[in-house]
């Protein structure tokens, strides 16, 4: 990615927000920022960036014509049969929307407590978050098999046949918690953006000039803006928070509302939100640990960020790991046989090669990030982050296809597996996902040159004094 | 909203400019920026605006600026997005068509606060959203201020400062001898049309 690189003529260390330490090593100037950001949307595209963008757009083909052949014959055309009602295509919801969690965690939890370090990733995960949850928004969709009736099986509107949806059903709720979220996402990236496309349509000439100028909304940078602005965005950060712990507590409704063994427990909003958290951060760390390579903006992304953003994984691992076993602990303390028979199938049955991949993954391989010295080495944490986002999908499909597959009735019960179609539209989801990912880091600003400024304007300005 | 002198008297027909706007300076720090906005506000300049690259602690209290009143515009949005969700959910269970289901009445406050916080939540946020871009008179693509010659340094490095027209009351010459003292580069008269 020889033309995309950036030569890292700034040393800037946004972490350091202790007082003996500078926030800046080197010597950067605001200019040297809006350089190092804007240099990689304004070169054009490496050859390599096409020959990624070519193998994703691919993928994303392969979703199209899996869909289109879901939707022209039906959803037989998946695995999932009763009892497994719900196997891959929902266990790819949740893993997307939770993946989506860690974007709005870091641009709003971590605005509030004011951690200056998260200027130089939220850009990033904020697309992510958006592009994981139009990921998962595919699954709920198609899964009805006639997408185009999902319209009036889901949205109240006055419809021909006079009925309205049952607002009673946690699946009514999960439809507003993820179109709601989806949405305040897009409008909170947007507001973040605003200054920052700004910033490229003033360098830019021509069409450029045009279009990010058409998208910037004829920003001013007025002070009068930013007092509307700062606030507006103090409000979204408010409002997100709140909201990004509601939507995966509502998404584990859809389970936790349910009387059925291994879903109906109270603990799942907590354990739900922590896990999406972690494999949310999981998910950030692995593509920028190869976008800083990439685009050589190591010194924006430093070791500092990947070391905060382990810790908070780490913590995240010893939630779900406590959870899981506080689930064991309460279906043992139950003396339901249902209950003991769902979580003894889980690590004995059929499927107790994923429940244990699942413990494995999330548990035990982040141990390693205890150790600085493994925080630090870039190697090792991509690895971590790799089993992180492989043990947080079998976290899912534990929960949905192991507590269905052996039901009530054991005549009818069954053993999933999956079809190509549902192989081929899963690996398409990482084409979108990726494709949009790609764009992005092309075409916008991804790191937050405004805000980077403004967190570190004290130390570029004391320099500038003597 | 920065144009709103109303007069056009001394509109000078055929001027290749158009009427003078306003006169801008840049500043290289947000310091230099503020006292240079209280330095201009003593010798009695009012009608003052700031162009900076992010936003500067204290510049509103530097402009006179009053604080934001876009924070009920934000709660009258958070308030109709719990009066739409609870009507919604209310009229077409309990009222509309009801259906028993499972023995559950009609309406119930509890299973109606899930949606009732994400129509909060959205409401709300489209009204943080648009409310600040109508307060900003945003989108507009055109601008005085984009005449000026520096204008591009705002979004990347510069702190610019703006005495605007008041009226008739217009003396530029006087102004840009007044920025230049205070520290202002590329001190220039900014006209509406370019």
């Amino acid at each position: 990615m020889a033309d995309l690189a950036i030569k890292p003529n700034t040393q800037l260390d946004l972490l350091n927000t202790t007082i003996d330490q500078p926030l800046i090593t080197g010597e950067p100037t605001y200019h040297s920022i809006t350089e190092s950001v804007s240099r990689v949307v304004e070169n054009p595209p490496s050859k390599f960036w096409f020959g990624l963008i070519a193998v994703t757009a691919s993928l994303l083909l392969m979703l199209q014509v899996m869909l289109g052949y879901l939707v022209a014959t039906g959803i037989g055309v998946w695995g999932n049969n009763i009892p497994i009602g719900w196997a891959w295509d929902i266990t790819n919801f949740v893993w997307w929307i939770g993946i989506g969690h860690a974007g709005t965690l870091i641009s709003a939890i971590l605005f509030l407590l004011r951690q200056r370090w998260r200027t130089g990733i939220n850009r990033a995960a904020e697309a992510m978050t958006l592009f994981a949850v139009a990921c998962a928004g595919i699954y709920p969709l198609f899964h009805t098999g006639r997408p185009w009736r999902a319209i009036y099986w889901l949205l109240p509107y006055p419809n021909t046949m006079q009925i309205w949806p049952n607002f009673r059903s946690p699946l009514e709720w999960d439809v507003f918690a993820v179109s709601t979220y989806f949405t305040v996402s897009v409008l909170f990236w947007f507001v973040g953006l605003l200054p920052d496309l700004a910033t490229i349509r003033d360098r830019a000439t021509g069409w450029r000039r045009k279009i990010y100028g058409f998208f910037s909304l004829g920003w001013r940078g007025s002070a009068r803006h930013w007092k509307h602005y700062e606030l507006a965005y103090l409000v979204l950060a408010g409002l997100s928070t709140p909201l990004v712990l509601s939507v995966h507590s509502i998404v584990s409704f859809d389970f936790a509302v349910s009387i059925l063994p291994g879903w109906h427990t109270t603990i799942f909003p907590p354990y739900f939100v922590a896990g999406a958290v972690f494999s949310g951060f999981g998910m950030v760390l692995t593509l920028l640990i190869i976008t800083r390579k990439a685009l050589g903006i190591e010194h924006l992304i430093t070791l500092k960020h990947i070391d905060y953003m382990c810790k908070v994984m780490l913590a995240m691992s010893m939630v779900v790991g406590y959870s899981y076993a506080s689930e064991y602990f309460i279906a043992w303390f139950s003396v339901v046989d249902g209950e003991r028979f769902a979580f003894y199938n889980r690590i004995t049955g059929p499927y107790a090669w994923a429940a244990w991949t699942m413990i494995t993954c999330n548990v035990i391989a982040p141990i390693p990030l205890w150790w600085q010295a493994v925080r630090k080495n870039i190697t090792a944490v991509f690895i971590i982050t790799i089993f992180v986002n492989i043990g947080m999908w079998y976290e899912r499909f534990v929960i949905i296809v192991i507590s269905l597959h052996r039901d009530f009735l054991p005549s009818s019960w069954d053993y999933f597996h999956p079809t190509y179609v549902d192989i081929c539209t899963f690996i398409g989801t990482m084409g979108l996902f990726l494709t949009l990912y790609l764009l992005f880091i092309k075409y916008v600003p991804m790191i937050a040159i405004a805000e980077v400024k403004h967190a570190v304007s004290h130390d570029i300005e004391k320099g500038a004094h003597h | 909203m920065a144009t709103s002198t109303t007069d056009t008297q001394d509109m000078a027909p055929g001027s290749v400019h158009g009427k003078p706007y306003a006169v801008a300076t840049t500043f290289d720090t947000s310091h230099e920026l503020l006292s240079a906005i209280r330095g201009i506000r003593k010798k009695g300049y009012r009608k003052l605006d700031a162009y900076t690259p992010f936003p500067i602690h204290g510049i509103d209290e530097a402009l006179g600026e009053r604080r934001s009143k876009l924070g009920f515009v934000i709660g009258g949005g958070a308030l109709a997005g719990i009066l739409t969700a609870l009507g919604l959910q209310w009229w077409t269970a309990a009222v509309d068509y009801p259906i028993i289901i499972g023995g559950k009445p009609f309406f119930a406050i509890e299973y109606a606060v899930p949606i009732t916080f994400e129509l909060m939540v959205l409401f709300a946020s489209f009204a943080a959203v648009f409310g600040m871009l109508a307060f900003n008179g945003l989108p507009r693509f055109n601008h005085p201020i984009f005449n000026y010659e520096n204008y591009a340094r705002v979004t990347d490095d510069g702190f610019v400062l703006v005495v605007e027209r008041d009226g008739n009351h217009f003396e530029p010459v006087a102004i840009v001898e007044l920025l230049n003292e205070l520290g202002g580069k590329n001190t220039e008269v900014v006209h509406e049309d370019a």
